[in-house]
């Protein structure tokens, strides 16, 4: 086990793609947090998120099969969060609603905490007004993701995932200005 | 980085919790007994990227399992479809262990599948387009040796060979696969439900020169439309899969002329102009049953095999099953015969075989019936079918009729040997029908095996309705065959027709020798059925041709150049093993306005996302069939259209 707790994701995923378990148990509990962070990122939504990892934590064990290693495991992982929002979306084929549970994360939240008000009214605001592509790009770069692995994860160009945030930072300046109006 | 970004980054920070414990712990320990399943389940790991999650099936999983891993699988080719659809999610193109297998050409092909396990091996999880390409192309370059074999295919029923009609399309199958591969490199879809649907690539175009005749076998189930409505309602999209045209097309009853004299059936060809393209031309070929005058017919034996495991213990299952059957007992005569046999919870049987008559005592097993208990895995099948058959007598027409939701564990796992049950049994003159329940475990796949091999009718009740359709209505139609193995043929002129395209009938497609072999089973027609056939023609000349003539190519014959094809129909009339032949010309004569079905079918090939109709909307498909919808006395068509709406607002269009 102490061996376990210092061996790297990678060999961990090697091993669990492996048969091993115990690697797999450790792997998954070490970046647990991780994928239910960026779950809640890419819809907005403490429950979507639960249900989200679920199916993630439950598909898992068949998907790491096909782990090989060429990639960073973080990256890998965070493609099969986003692929799995993705479909998730896709089955709910509700691209307006998509961002609902931003809007309904957000009345929970307001009388939850009545102090950060204000700065979550924006953040739902922003978050919100955004495309889900946007979204998605943009819930990985503040996530501490690179341009490059972003463009990884999402499988596109890494100068689209630079445009998408220079997208991103037109939306919020113009939120940020019609919001400075009233 | 902009402050706007730092602060929403640090609003996001703030705002995202940490992890609900509890929920934690239970994704954790989902995750873990999938593992273990996984490693349980000891099937060596193919490195294909886009491998299902084997740990995950439930229901057929025993016998799909067993498909993929059995050599010289003779299981019918629907069945091989099934394997298809499973086993590849992207429901696309890749080689699939049981497919060379059926081909049997041992050492070929373990030479071939060597090489592509190779060449998958070397696929990183990562992979971009030019891998998935390669796996594209892997797949095209196969058939050959699955045409060459093709010959050795045991004598399959139904549908026809799968892999060799994907190998039609590859430009379909590289753009689907290379497109899909951009979304989605490494990670398959989530398979989180368990249900699984048959079904095939979309027909290709066919080039009337080289492909004259186009050969399938007739299709009177509707579970599929049922399964779309039932998806739209709950405000999905359905699954692309799940989109069967000709079933959607053959839910609505398109009044054809009834046939005279002894025939049973008589073709209706209409060729009308194509919704979706101004340049080609719709040819609908509509087959009506005759309807033998209901106080005649035979007295009924049905047996209820009824799934009564947890999971139907949902409002729209056994209740609703309850209710349906309450519905159709109405219908029934004295002299008919019910017996109820369950299986998975309680088991065996619950009615010995009652009359009809004795109401009170039917009523009252079926209120007995509660769903629990985990599956017992006892005989059920086998106690239906001998009840089933303690029932039969001369002249009388026996049905065992399967209720479940999913759960196939009849008792028989291993699908070579249920298939060869139903089928001695179907020979033997019992029939067999699926009635679907309930979503989410929904084995469409398995029920359309069932129901083909047993000659009988695949429905799926979501409301009651629908079992007012199914039961009550088409009673005489579901439960009394009029003519057996059904098929159609037709051959195109190519001196009028340039290209050709079947809607629908992907799963029901039939080699064009199939055609006059009496020993291939194909689909049967009950009493005033009624079957529609849609064909999408280019005429010579028109500016849709989508392929180019050729340079070098041979003069296409002229004689009866006024027909623009020409259409075969064989039919058995039940007891029989000799087919008929029924012949009749097509031509431009009988032409009349756009109608109903073209709305229906220009709306499934919305929902499987057709390349032929591009430009097309759901707002076309309901203006269409708002105009063609003529009388509609049972309101299923003004139901269409309040489905072809319901999917315009969630796609977006």
């Amino acid at each position: 086990m102490v061996m376990r707790m210092k061996s790297s994701d990678k060999d961990l995923a090697l091993a669990a793609a492996g048969g091993d378990g115990t690697a797999f148990a450790a792997l998954l509990a070490r970046r647990y947090d991780g994928l239910f962070r960026l779950a809640f990122r890419l819809t907005g939504s403490q429950h979507e998120a639960e249900d989200l990892t679920q199916d993630i934590c439950a598909a898992l064990p068949s998907k790491l099969r096909a782990f090989r290693g060429d990639a960073q495991l973080t990256t890998w992982l965070y493609r099969v969060v986003v692929n799995a929002a993705h479909d998730r979306r896709r089955r709910r084929a509700t691209h307006a609603k998509a961002a609902s549970g931003w809007g309904e994360w957000e009345v929970n939240r307001r009388s939850a905490d009545a102090e950060t008000a204000a700065q979550v009214d924006w953040l739902t605001g922003a978050m919100s007004a955004l495309s889900d592509d946007l979204r998605d790009t943009l819930a990985l770069v503040l996530d501490d993701v690179t341009h490059r692995d972003a463009a990884a994860i999402l499988g596109i160009s890494e100068g689209t995932v630079s445009w998408r945030i220079s997208e991103a930072k037109k939306n919020l300046r113009a939120l940020r200005e019609t919001e400075d109006q009233t | 980085m902009s402050d706007d970004l730092d602060d929403l980054k640090a609003a996001l920070d703030n705002a995202t919790p940490a992890p609900d414990r509890a929920k934690k712990a239970a994704h954790l320990a989902v995750a873990q007994e999938n593992f273990e399943q996984l490693q349980g389940s000891a099937r060596p790991a193919r490195p294909i990227s886009t491998r299902p999650n084997w740990g995950l099936w439930t229901g057929a999983k025993a016998m799909l399992n067993s498909l993929t891993s059995r050599g010289g699988l003779t299981a019918t080719t629907a069945l091989v479809a099934v394997g298809f659809v499973f086993l590849t999610p992207l429901g696309e193109n890749l080689l699939t262990p049981p497919a060379p297998r059926v081909a049997g050409e041992q050492q070929e092909l373990a030479v071939l599948e060597h090489e592509l396990e190779a060449r998958l091996r070397t696929e990183s999880a990562d992979q971009e387009e030019a891998d998935s390409l390669s796996v594209a192309e892997a797949v095209i370059e196969t058939p050959m040796v699955l045409d060459s074999a093709g010959a050795e295919l045991p004598a399959t029923p139904s549908t026809a060979r799968p892999p060799v009609r994907k190998m039609a399309t590859p430009r379909q199958n590289t753009t689907a696969s290379s497109s899909e591969s951009l979304i989605a490199p490494d990670a398959s879809r989530l398979d989180y439900n368990t249900e699984a649907f048959a079904n095939n690539v979309a027909s290709p175009l066919q080039i009337t020169s080289e492909t004259p005749v186009s050969t399938f076998s007739v299709d009177v189930d509707t579970a599929s439309y049922a399964i779309i409505r039932n998806s739209l309602m709950n405000g999905y999209l359905p699954d692309p899969d799940a989109v069967r045209i000709e079933e959607m097309v053959n839910y609505f009853d398109y009044a054809y002329p009834e046939p005279e004299g002894t025939a049973p059936f008589r073709p209706t060809i209409s060729v009308t102009p194509t919704p979706w393209n101004a340049d080609t031309q719709l040819v609908q070929i509509g087959i009506q049953g005759v309807l033998p005058a209901i106080k005649d017919r035979p007295p009924l034996n049905l047996v209820f095999l009824i799934d009564t495991s947890g999971s139907m213990d949902q409002p729209n299952k056994l209740p609703l099953l309850k209710q349906s059957f309450r519905l159709m007992l109405g219908q029934l005569r004295p002299t008919d015969q019910i017996s109820i046999v369950t299986y998975a919870g309680s088991a065996g049987q619950v009615l010995e075989p009652t009359n009809a008559s004795d109401r009170s005592t039917i009523l009252s097993a079926l209120d007995r019936l509660g769903a629990g208990g985990s599956t017992a895995g006892q005989a059920g099948l086998q106690q239906a079918y001998s009840t089933a058959q303690s029932m039969a007598e001369e002249g009388e027409v026996t049905r065992v009729i399967l209720a479940t939701d999913g759960d196939f564990n009849v008792g028989i796992s291993d699908p070579n040997a249920l298939k060869s049950f139903i089928e001695t049994h179907r020979e033997s003159g019992t029939y067999l029908s699926v009635l679907g329940f309930g979503r989410g475990n929904l084995d469409d796949a398995t029920m359309q095996a069932l129901a083909q091999n047993g000659n009988g009718q695949a429905a799926y009740i979501d409301t009651l309705a629908e079992a007012q359709k199914v039961l009550v209505d088409q009673l005489t139609g579901a439960l009394f065959p009029i003519a057996n193995d059904v098929k159609i043929q037709v051959e195109f002129n190519a001196a009028q027709i340039v290209e050709y395209r079947l809607i629908g009938y992907e799963t029901r497609a039939l080699r064009r020798e199939d055609f006059n072999n009496d020993a291939i089973d194909a689909g049967d027609i009950g009493a005033g059925h009624s079957v529609t056939a849609l064909y999408e023609v280019t005429p010579i000349g028109s500016p849709a041709q989508l392929s180019d003539p050729l340079r070098y190519g041979a003069d296409v014959a002229t004689a009866n150049s006024d027909e623009l094809g020409f259409l075969r129909l064989r039919y058995k009339t039940p007891g029989t093993a000799a087919s008929q032949l029924i012949e009749t010309p097509i031509t431009a004569d009988f032409q009349g306005p756009t109608g109903f079905a073209a709305a229906i079918a220009g709306f499934g090939q919305l929902l499987r996302g057709g390349d032929y109709i591009r430009g097309w909307t759901y707002a076309d498909a309901v203006a269409l069939a708002n105009a063609s919808k003529g009388a509609d006395p049972f309101g299923y068509r003004a139901e269409a259209i309040q489905l072809m709406r319901l999917a315009a607002s969630l796609s977006d269009q």
